[in-house]
């Protein structure tokens, strides 16, 4: 072959070549959106509706569902948090409300951020939040304590093998990540 | 061929090696830069290595004696970062710059300059990354997958971490490019691409590996690095980020990366069972397509390394038959390198026998690892030193022997002298003895519960993690012999052109050594070894 005709042939694959990178780079950033939308699809991780949603009541007077509550502060956040009840029991179909409190340690103003998990994974798709405290990150003053509301209905399409939930929240110090990312 | 290219031709015949260190900093040519590479990954070996010996001194015993846990755990990820991408990844790099112009027929690699440049950066790179040990916070330490939110507590060490992953990352995709350039673009003319020897087939397909998913993995390091420095949320659920979508991540690069890391060994043995069996390959092409299965399914299969985050039902079956079907590809290799020997008339040099321990012990690996496979009992071995045993006998007698093998193979042709046999097979049965001593042991103490990462111990793991000691220092000590074998092959009796009674394919029909410009007029590929027939 020609050294000339050679040298274009390997220019022509190199691009080629690079283009297949340029994808896959892109290709790796492209896994959050689509690992966004295959857990809300599956609940996958846990994860229920992240905004409120609007569902017609349909109670199944039948059947009773234990639903847990699990606080996690993490360590960062200088907050308490608890559920005002330890569990509750409920009819799938049927609203409910729930409180929980939380408190502001700290002597300055924090911004704080709830983030839910939910336990078996089946049964995360099948948890829909009407309102959540969660849905918004929370403002508190120094030292304040306030009861934070949630109000949910368990969808009577739970599978049958699902006789309790769990849901957990971990409460974030929002400030705090940021002070992290400027170090 | 116009007159004024034949000239140009006779003149490049004429000059041989700059002299000085310019030759090295400024070369171009394939066999230089294949000695740098090669030359860089055993550097490298021996200080990972070193290491790996922190590790097993300070695990020789129950109790802290030598070093500070921060300490422990940043050995073990350094030696993980520094065996990976320092000195395996390299040394199969250094092999296919030696060996695929020579055993296609090329004058060099097809992208020379680029190649000088994806070896430059490692040093740098790993100039880089050392340098973190002496840094404020110390060298990573939160693990090689440098998983969220653990990682991102890092000292200072942090920013230089992410920046040496990227640096190797571009080396390895730039010489990824240049062998996939080289063998579809400058091969023998005779040479069609199932005719082409398994080592440059299976380096094809690494290739096409690497440029796959080193992207993929500079993505994910580069998503750690806004999350830490640049206010975004990938990876922080404080954020609406998700730590676990890094596991997805990495591990998407992370098992095609170990087939970067085993495609290549597979190459290397493939040549040198069939030389020393005096036979050919047994079932060269379905070799092709067990290569080719292997690596379109280790896309497929990433979760498997994540049973324990949680996932669905049928997250679990899919991603645990998919890992059990690579066994049949890898079943069809060791089947063909088992036909090749059988009936042949075989002779126990020392490339042969690290490529026979390779077989044996490779195998144990991939079974420890069908039996990883089985999601339910994974969340039993998970983390523990099972999978110690399981990767480091995929690697270690794995990657590491064949690479060890193809050193002792083609080293008469680099060098043109002949190694110490004797010397080569006590660095064989010492280091194939130690290699078990050493990492047997381990599957017992994953097996009983001991988990990985940690710098002390309950006492019921005591004498099983002695003897992994002991083993393992006199695994490092073996490998000083190999530096010997290399050092003392300088005065080594005269090597023979072919070298091998039994070896076929071009690199044989040059002289030994090879002469610093090779196959400046493609040679016929099919006359070359009916010569040897």
């Amino acid at each position: 072959m020609k050294p000339d005709s050679q040298s274009k042939s390997h220019r022509s694959l190199t691009l080629a070549l690079l283009a297949i990178v340029a994808g896959a780079f892109g290709f790796g950033y492209l896994l959050v959106p689509l690992y966004d939308v295959f857990c809300e699809i599956t609940g996958f991780g846990g994860r229920t509706n992240a905004t409120a949603a609007v569902v017609e009541e349909a109670p199944d007077m039948s059947r009773e569902i234990r639903v847990e509550f699990v606080t996690t502060v993490n360590s960062y956040a200088p907050f308490e948090l608890a559920a005002d009840v330890d569990s509750m029991t409920v009819h799938p179909g049927k609203m409910y409300f729930a409180t929980f409190t939380a408190k502001n340690l700290a002597s300055a103003d924090k911004v704080a951020q709830a983030v839910p998990s939910v336990a078996p994974v089946s049964a995360a798709e099948h948890f829909t939040k009407i309102d959540c405290f969660c849905f918004t990150s929370q403002e508190f003053t120094a030292f304040e304590a306030r009861a934070m509301p949630l109000q949910f209905i368990v969808d009577p399409e739970l599978p049958d093998y699902v006789d309790t939930i769990t849901l957990q929240y971990t409460f974030y110090d929002t400030a705090r990540a940021a002070a992290i990312n400027t170090f | 061929m116009s007159s004024t290219v034949a000239d140009a031709l006779d003149h490049h015949d004429e000059h041989g090696p700059a002299k000085g260190i310019g030759r090295w900093l400024f070369s171009t040519n394939h066999k230089d830069i294949g000695t740098m590479y090669l030359v860089f990954s055993l550097a490298m070996f021996l200080i990972g290595g070193l290491m790996a010996l922190v590790i097993r001194s300070e695990l020789a015993v129950p109790g802290l004696q030598f070093v500070h846990p921060e300490v422990f755990n940043q050995m073990t990820t350094m030696h993980a970062l520094i065996m990976v991408f320092g000195a395996v990844m390299p040394a199969f790099v250094g092999l296919a710059n030696w060996m695929i112009p020579l055993m296609i027929g090329a004058p060099d690699m097809a992208l020379p300059r680029m190649n000088n440049w994806s070896f430059w950066i490692l040093p740098v790179a790993f100039g880089i990354l050392l340098s973190t040990l002496l840094m404020p916070g110390g060298a990573p330490a939160s693990g090689w997958t440098m998983y969220p939110p653990l990682v991102l507590q890092t000292g200072d060490a942090f920013p230089f971490l992410i920046f040496s992953v990227h640096l190797m990352g571009l080396s390895s995709i730039m010489g990824a490019i240049n062998v996939i350039v080289t063998i579809i673009n400058m091969r023998a003319p005779d040479m069609s691409l199932l005719k082409m020897p398994m080592f440059v087939w299976t380096w094809l397909i690494t290739a096409y590996l690497l440029i796959a998913v080193m992207p993929v993995l500079a993505g994910a390091v580069t998503m750690l690095l806004t999350d830490q420095f640049f206010g975004t949320s990938f990876f922080l659920a404080a954020g609406g980020g998700d730590p676990v979508m890094f596991q997805h991540i990495f591990w998407f690069f992370g098992h095609p990366e170990v087939y970067i890391m085993i495609l290549p060994a597979f190459g290397v043995v493939s040549e040198i069972i069939p030389t020393f069996s005096r036979k050919h390959l047994f079932g060269h092409d379905s070799m092709v397509y067990a290569a080719s299965s292997i690596a379109f399914l280790s896309f497929i299969v990433w979760a498997h390394h994540m049973f324990t985050v949680g996932m669905p039902l049928t997250g679990q079956m899919f991603f645990m038959f998919a890992t059990m079907l690579i066994a049949v590809p890898t079943g069809v290799k060791v089947f063909n390198w088992v036909a090749t020997m059988w009936r042949g008339a075989m002779t126990f040099e020392t490339p042969m026998l690290f490529s026979l321990a390779f077989v044996f012990l490779f195998t144990i690996g991939g079974f420890s690892g069908l039996m990883l496979a089985i999601a339910p009992a994974d969340i039993q071995y998970h983390d523990t030193y099972f999978v110690v045993a399981h990767f480091h006998y995929v690697l270690v007698p794995g990657s590491i022997f064949a690479i060890m093998a193809g050193a002792y193979y083609w080293l008469p042709k680099w060098t043109g002298h002949m190694y110490s046999e004797r010397l080569g097979k006590l660095h064989f049965w010492s280091s194939t003895i130690f290699v078990n001593v050493t990492f047997f042991p381990m599957h017992f103490l994953g097996l009983a519960g001991m988990p990985r990462r940690i710098p002390d111990y309950s006492t019921q793991f005591t004498d099983f993690n002695t003897i992994a000691s002991i083993g393992a220092f006199g695994f490092g000590l073996s490998q000083l012999i190999f530096v010997w074998v290399l050092v003392s092959a300088w005065k080594g009796q005269k090597a023979t052109d072919r070298v091998w009674e039994g070896s076929h394919g071009l690199e044989w029909t040059l002289p030994s050594p090879a002469p610093y410009h090779s196959w400046d007029t493609p040679p016929k590929a099919r006359i070359a070894n009916e010569a040897f027939e």
